[in-house]
């Protein structure tokens, strides 16, 4: 089934443009991968579908992008309602400043998703069970949140995307900043969060991309090159330039 | 080629040399002015702290002070002690003609009839028996114990006369003369005497300064902060005003003296010399170095934190208030106090609204006349009596003392409050 369904997205900063005319269904509670050199838009096109480019002053998104039989990009669109739906993980890990529990209760809170402290202490619970990182630290939730590892701290920002129940998680580059181990953790959590929330996640590594999702989308230069599911991509691209980045020839 | 790339580096070894050299020297200078300059304070103005008493014997006579024996509070209060502490200060020498007996009431503040009561009506049981009191000497003689006195100068050029020179070293050495810690130059308002002049009006008048300063300044700037940062559209015009702000830290302080006159005194009629009107011209010479430093620690809140608060679907409101904004409170707040320490320091704009008159009265709101410590150290060193010399290292030294405190205090708040992040 289709989950976001993206119709000729045009993306500009100030003049320059940044996606050319990007048409693209996502797969609900399947993995996404967006793979591509550096600059080369993937990024840009995540930030389209939880409307964080809105924080750039000179980005303007124009065309459709279809969420729920919704189009975000229109006016009527409330963004804080659009990202309870859609939550984010980025590519350095940014928890806040504050406790563990903190982080985690922070979109509870502020989307009034607890009437109680019980409440509230579940959610945390299990936000955090579902990102594999209870058992490291139920012992210290009030500490804060900034003196975990990298790789706990980029568990914690999962833990804490996946407290308001999004319908679909956006990763960028989410493994840039972690070293292996920390990286194979997340790619097992990323299996294991598919079941219940659709994933579209931003990779620089084309091992990553095969490991963990079902449908690729190969980004150049602004222009979405070729898509389709990972195991066609790999091995068997349709465009000379996929097959030549797969094989890194270039990026 | 080889020997050019040898000369070259020692070249540039010898250059670093230099600018190594001539950096220390810099910061040997800088230290060294620090050093004379709060040697020259401190030995000045440590004497300031000590004040000489006379220790005279007083006959407290009730026929005298026109009291019967048994006199109520209110008697006590309404007694005539004049007669009874002239004689005590002309038995200092019975032999005095009146011209004499003249210089000998001299040699003791006017207050010492003050002081004398005082005496009396904390221990009403003295009536009718004679008692050492603590008598304020005179600033001339006051110095003269402390050493500050030229004795050898010609009679004539001198406020102390040689028959007071002559009492006062033999009250020296009956052991009638002792010096004390002088807690009037604390809780006294500013006096023409030397010996009764304190602090205690301008530092009054600092403080409410200060507060109502911090009153008006901190929300409006952290507001304008807050919405220039956060909020406005990176435009044109919120450039110019950017601009604008930062020309206004650059405007001298007496310009906005001449603002506070010509709106809050003339137009609006606020009463002159009063910490009210003061606090107001100094809130808006400490505006724009608060706004900058606001907008600096929200600047510096990384980028990460809105985007992971925007992402969890937080308002732009609730982004600013929940994070940002607390996290940039410690650069904001060392920002503000250093702010108020540069306002605290400041004296032309103050001058200007008035808060130079002579003010004996210790100010108990804001809307009462008042000094300033600063515009205090500038009345004193304007005028001419020695003991007034002391008394300006003084103020000096508690003004610095106050802005130590300040200025630890923000280093305080930056370091404890200031979180760290990955």
């Amino acid at each position: 089934m289709i989950k976001i369904s993206a119709k000729n997205v045009d993306v500009f900063y100030g003049k320059k443009q940044a996606l050319f005319n990007i048409n693209l269904d996502i797969e609900e509670n399947q993995v996404t991968a967006l793979i591509g050199p550096s600059g080369c838009g993937k990024s840009t096109f995540l930030r389209c579908l939880n409307r964080m480019n809105d924080v750039i002053d000179i980005c303007k998104v124009q065309g459709e992008i279809v969420i729920n039989d919704f189009n975000i990009n229109d006016k009527g669109c409330d963004v804080v309602r659009l990202r309870e739906k859609i939550g984010m993980v980025f590519q350095k890990p940014n928890p806040f400043p504050k406790t563990l529990y903190e982080n985690i209760s922070y979109g509870p809170t502020i989307h009034g998703m607890a009437q109680s402290k019980q409440e509230m202490d579940e959610i945390v619970e299990t936000s955090l069970k579902k990102a594999a990182l209870w058992e490291e630290v139920k012992d210290r939730l009030h500490e804060p949140g900034t003196g975990l590892s990298g790789g706990q701290q980029q568990r914690l920002c999962i833990a804490r995307a996946i407290s308001v129940q999004p319908e679909v998680i956006l990763m960028d580059e989410p493994c840039s900043a972690l070293d292996p181990i920390a990286t194979a953790q997340i790619e097992e959590l990323i299996d294991e969060l598919k079941k219940e929330h659709t994933i579209i996640i931003v990779t620089h590594s084309m091992a990553q991309a095969a490991r963990v999702s079902q449908n690729t989308g190969f980004f150049h230069l602004g222009e979405l090159i070729e898509h389709g599911s990972t195991d066609k991509i790999f091995k068997n691209p349709e465009n000379n330039k996929t097959q030549d980045y797969i094989t890194g020839r270039f990026g | 080629m080889n020997k050019n790339k040898e000369k070259l580096l020692a070249k540039r070894y010898s250059s670093e040399k230099r600018f190594q050299f001539l950096g220390k020297s810099a910061i040997f200078m800088a230290l060294l002015f620090l050093a004379i300059f709060i040697f020259k304070i401190f030995s000045t103005g440590y004497t300031a702290f000590q004040k000489t008493w006379l220790i005279v014997p007083v006959n407290f006579d009730a026929e005298t002070m026109y009291l019967d024996a048994n006199p109520s509070k209110e008697d006590l209060e309404d007694a005539d002690y004049f007669e009874i502490s002239l004689q005590s200060m002309f038995n200092l020498d019975k032999n005095a003609n009146e011209k004499q007996q003249n210089e000998l009431k001299k040699m003791v503040s006017y207050f010492f009839e003050r002081e004398i009561k005082q005496e009396l009506i904390n221990d009403p049981s003295l009536l009718g028996k004679t008692k050492d009191v603590y008598i304020t000497a005179s600033d001339d003689l006051d110095q003269v114990f402390k050493g500050n006195y030229p004795r050898d100068l010609p009679e004539n050029q001198r406020r102390v006369t040689d028959y007071q020179l002559k009492i006062f070293d033999q009250l020296v050495e009956q052991g009638k003369v002792e010096s004390k810690f002088n807690l009037s130059f604390f809780t006294y308002p500013d006096s023409r005497e030397a010996e009764l002049a304190g602090i205690a009006s301008s530092f009054m008048g600092s403080i409410f300064s200060i507060l109502v300063c911090l009153a008006i300044a901190f929300p409006v700037a952290v507001l304008a902060a807050i919405y220039l940062e956060e909020f406005a559209p990176k435009n044109r015009f919120t450039d110019f005003i950017e601009v604008n702000i930062n020309n206004l830290a650059a405007v001298p302080s007496i310009v906005f003296g001449l603002l506070g006159l010509g709106i809050l005194l003339a137009v609006f009629q606020l009463p002159r010399s009063t910490p009210l009107v003061g606090g107001i011209t100094l809130s808006l010479m400490t505006l724009p170095t608060i706004i900058i430093a606001c907008r600096a620690s929200l600047k510096a809140v990384p980028p990460s934190i809105r985007e992971a608060a925007l992402a969890m679907g937080a308002s732009r409101m609730q982004t600013t208030m929940h994070h940002t904004v607390p996290l940039s409170m410690p650069g904001t707040l060392s920002g503000t106090i250093i702010g108020l320490a540069q306002a605290l320091g400041e004296t032309a704009p103050l001058i200007l609204i008035g808060m130079v008159a002579f003010v004996n009265t210790i100010p108990g709101s804001p809307m009462d006349p008042a000094a300033s410590l600063p515009v205090q150290i500038y009345i004193w060193a304007e005028s001419a009596e020695r003991g007034f010399v002391e008394k300006v290292s003084a103020c000096i030294m508690v003004l610095l003392g106050f802005l130590i405190v300040m200025n630890l205090f923000a280093q305080i708040i930056r370091h404890k409050f200031e979180k760290k992040w990955s």
